[in-house]
């Protein structure tokens, strides 16, 4: 790609699909801007008409909303925490050589394969299930009371199950990042005296910083948009104690038939997105630098 | 201080035996190399006494204290790295403060010898930059002061220069030197270049298959090699090995000749034979010399002045007292 002649012919190739995208892209963020200015009621049709902002007013003030934006961030962040910490050692241990190598790095990559919803039911019923779950089991077992987590943890419990999802993730990236290493650079700190723990410390968690910032890119962008999950174990409830942005506006849309609400809604998920990207690029994108 | 021995050491990776029995003895403020062809086990054996690797068997002293179960960094030693194995995210001043602030040194004596490491190599101007940042040699001197500020019993040096070119490999073979005088600390250097073993050696260790072959000073081993394997090994070019015929004269099975003991003229001599190929390096000239009724083809040596050209015709004579005479198992006839 060096020459003028060569650069243009790039652009000219590359141009069909990327106008694809941007019209892929564009018409929907324009029609979805449209209805979020419209009073656009399914149970009301044919008395569309311009509102301007009314449905972001009440969008706002609707006291679900607060609710709904803090359980998306703490969703996120969760799950980031649980999955990045948890991949790290995992990626460490899958490291050591070990008997069976290879069957163990298949089962821990295997929960990335299970989709969404399968996973979370089962969770919900075989696990987590008060009555039949293995959990309610093991408690019943050592003689204490069956502890209903979608009940009683709900946030807590969806942001577990999705960990596991994602935990396979942040493990293989992390892994191959580690196996990238050089090997001298640890033999030279094994002789410079440094322990165990200073090695981790000092030269594998500087290394491994690239690879952490590409899980936390790139799992935040998935994050911000679980609803899977949600609605085959808790419906975002009980009350609004699991509901996301996302659950808040398909319950706006589809339950309540509120297509204007629910797209102001959706304008202000992708605000909020915007939101998070900017600063996680702030914070962790120098990374990324070479 | 740093006088190392090797007691019937031995290593195994699963069945193979790379190093049978090794005996060695390094004595303290030597600059000793390790050289051999690749594969010959010397890299393993600095591992050894680095402690990077186990031991299969036998012992290992530093300063006459037991070592062989010590972990790397309580031995004392400090390794440079063929690939320098700086921390590429560290500046050039935490890398060579590394190994003191896990030693927990207090902060103004870690400066002190930063300070003065960086002065003895140079690095003063670059201690706040990346290794990313600098070439190749500076690389090079930023790892041995690292191995410096330690102030060890005995560095190591794992094939250091292989990574640099042609010139700057000159002038780091003469610091590395340099330092050794400076320190007057045990050195232990490993390399395939025999250039680089006789130019800095104070002992050479030959090495082929984890034995040793011979033990000596470059000189030594040069005059006096001991089989052919080191005959062949040490000296550039290659010393001539001749079997059949001509060795059975000096009642030998193989004779070696070195192409610079090997007498040309026009005229007459021992063996007649064609120039072949001519290798000229200003200084000197190498002329591969073919048809002389022998197996082999000679290499000798001339001055660079001498005119002779391909296709010539030229009679050889080596220098009587400069042949070595060796016998059927490769061991030099005294």
């Amino acid at each position: 790609m060096a020459t003028q002649h060569s650069r243009s012919a790039a652009r000219i190739m590359i141009s069909p699909a990327v106008l694809l995208l941007l019209a892929w892209m564009i018409v929907p963020l324009a029609l979805t801007i449209y209805f979020s200015l419209l009073r656009y009621n399914l149970l009301m049709p044919g008395t569309e008409r311009f509102v301007g902002l009314l449905n972001y007013k009440l969008f706002f003030n609707n006291p679900a909303f607060f609710t709904a934006l803090l359980n998306t961030l703490l969703l996120v962040g969760g799950v980031l925490i649980i999955t990045v910490v948890g991949g790290i050692l995992l990626a460490i241990l899958l490291d050591q050589p070990m008997w069976g190598q290879g069957i163990v790095r298949i089962l821990v990559i295997a929960p990335f394969f299970v989709m969404p919803t399968v996973s979370a039911l089962v969770w919900k019923n075989m696990f987590m299930n008060p009555v039949s779950g293995l959990f309610a089991e093991f408690s019943k077992a050592v003689g204490l009371q069956p502890f209903d987590f979608l009940t009683h943890a709900p946030l807590a419990s969806i942001i577990g199950i999705v960990s596991w999802q994602w935990l396979p993730f942040a493990t293989l990236i992390l892994l191959t990042a580690i196996q990238s290493l050089d090997s001298e650079q640890m033999e030279a700190a094994e002789m410079d005296g440094a322990s165990p723990l200073s090695r981790f410390w000092y030269i594998t968690l500087p290394h491994l910083s690239r690879a952490i910032t590409v899980v936390i890119l790139i799992q935040t962008i998935f994050l911000l948009s679980v609803f899977a999950e949600i609605l085959v174990t808790t419906n975002g409830g009980p009350g609004n104690a699991s509901t996301n942005l996302t659950y808040l506006v398909y319950a706006r849309s589809l339950l309540n038939f509120d297509v204007g609400g629910g797209s102001a809604g959706g304008v202000v998920a992708i605000i909020l997105a915007n939101i998070v990207a900017i600063f996680l690029m702030r914070m962790i994108g120098k990374n990324l630098d070479a | 201080m740093g006088r190392i021995t090797l007691d019937k050491v031995t290593k195994k990776f699963g069945d193979v035996e790379v190093i049978p029995p090794l005996d060695l003895t390094i004595d303290d403020g030597e600059f000793v190399v390790f050289v051999g062809p690749s594969g010959c086990g010397k890299s393993t054996l600095l591992r050894l006494i680095a402690g990077l690797e186990d031991v299969s068997g036998g012992e290992i002293r530093i300063d006459g204290k037991p070592a062989t179960d010590l972990p790397p960094a309580k031995r004392g030693l400090a390794m440079v790295f063929q690939s320098y194995a700086l921390y590429p995210h560290m500046s050039v001043r935490k890398n060579i403060a590394f190994p003191m602030k896990m030693a927990g040194m207090p902060e103004d004596e870690q400066k002190r010898r930063i300070d003065n490491a960086a002065r003895a190599l140079n690095l003063t101007d670059y201690l706040d930059r990346r290794p990313g940042q600098l070439s190749g040699g500076q690389r090079q001197r930023v790892a041995i002061g690292r191995a410096i500020v330690r102030e060890p019993a005995a560095f190591l040096f794992d094939e250091p220069l292989s990574n640099l070119d042609a010139a700057l490999r000159v002038g780091m073979r003469m610091e590395i030197s340099e330092l050794h005088k400076k320190l007057d600390t045990t050195m232990i250097y490993v390399t395939h270049d025999q250039v680089e073993a006789m130019t800095m050696a104070d002992k050479i260790v030959v090495l082929r298959a984890g034995n040793i072959e011979q033990v000596g000073s470059p000189l030594e081993l040069y005059r006096n090699p001991r089989n052919t394997f080191v005959a062949g090994f040490i000296g550039s070019p290659k010393m001539n090995l001749i079997d059949g015929a001509e060795a059975k004269k000096h009642s030998a099975e193989t004779i070696g000749v070195r192409p610079e003991h090997i007498d040309v003229s026009a005229s007459e001599g021992t063996w007649k034979g064609r120039i072949g190929v001519a290798e000229h390096l200003g200084s000197d000239t190498f002329f591969h010399v073919h048809d002389t009724g022998l197996a082999e083809t000679l290499t000798i040596r001339a001055s660079g002045e001498v005119a002779l050209r391909h296709g010539d015709t030229v009679f050889l004579t080596p220098q009587a007292d400069k042949i070595h005479r060796f016998d059927a198992q490769g061991l030099r006839i005294a």
